[in-house]
């Protein structure tokens, strides 16, 4: 039960879950729209690759790993792309950026 | 960009079997190890293909361009690199969060660069969103003009002053100044 791949394993997706709890406080501490997404776009990067990289540990050498490897590879792609596209839209209908000093929204 | 038609079907033809063969390879429909044979994932693997082609045909594969093998060799040596970043990033957005006073100096600021191609510009513009405290609001391709929202001034002057990640790109894609 024990074993140094369940350990390691364990600890990569505790990380990731850390990473994303993170994400999670940052969207509700954070003062406006454009900082908040810092946060969430940013945290679930490593949070998702983390848990997924303990998946792959824990799996060992399989189809299984391949196919996560792959997952890895699109959320590296997909994620800052979707992060952009939902800045791109709230820039492009005048949401004025929060400056410091300013009262949170 | 107008192709003739029969390079049209070709390239239609390219796209699917490679989405084609990736899907066979997804779904493990074929085993000949323990002799597993699934019809359902093979006829669903070719109109899934056969949509994905229809829609994006023009999107896999593009014009041919110059020294697409010595940009690939660096595009791969730059991805350590950038996954380093990365892990940085998550770092710095952590201690912004999870610290009391939350240091936090949002701002937008406004660059230009070397790059001209799709491709190049694309890379950017992730590289950016997924380093530390930056994400890209909008590109203008023609004068190669980053708009970015920094969350602080620190990260800022890395893409202002720094340059190195933009410098980086511009040697993998072989499009500096």
């Amino acid at each position: 039960m024990f074993s140094i791949i369940n350990i390691i394993a364990t600890i990569l997706i505790a990380g990731g879950a850390f990473f994303m709890v993170t994400g999670v406080l940052g969207l509700l501490r954070f003062p406006d729209f454009y900082t908040r997404l810092h946060a969430t776009g940013k945290c679930d990067t490593l949070g998702e690759v983390l848990v997924i990289v303990g998946c792959m540990v824990y799996q060992g050498w399989s189809f299984i790993t391949i196919k996560l490897f792959f997952l890895m590879f699109f959320i590296f792609l997909a994620n800052p792309v979707g992060t952009h596209a939902i800045m791109k839209a709230a820039y492009l209908t005048g949401l004025k950026p929060w400056k410091k000093g300013e009262e949170r929204r | 960009m107008t192709r003739s038609k029969e390079h049209n079907v070709g390239l239609m033809l390219a796209v699917f079997v490679v989405l084609y063969v990736f899907w066979l390879l997804m779904s493990a429909c074929i085993n000949p190890l323990n002799g597993h044979f699934s019809p359902v994932h093979i006829i669903a693997g070719i109109i899934c293909a056969g949509i994905v082609t229809l829609l994006s045909h023009d999107l896999l594969i593009t014009e041919e361009g110059e020294m697409t093998l010595a940009k690939t060799f660096r595009l791969i040596a730059y991805i350590p690199w950038e996954l380093w970043q990365i892990f940085l990033a998550n770092f710095d957005v952590a201690y912004r969060v999870l610290h009391p006073k939350m240091p936090i100096d949002p701002r937008i600021i406004e660059f230009d660069t070397t790059l001209r191609s799709d491709l190049a510009l694309t890379t950017l513009a992730n590289s950016i969103t997924l380093t530390p405290g930056t994400i890209t609001i909008d590109i203008d391709p023609g004068k190669g003009r980053f708009l970015v929202h920094a969350i602080a001034k620190k990260p800022a002057d890395a893409l202002l002053v720094d340059k190195t990640m933009i410098n980086k790109v511009a040697y993998v894609y072989m499009e500096e100044a």
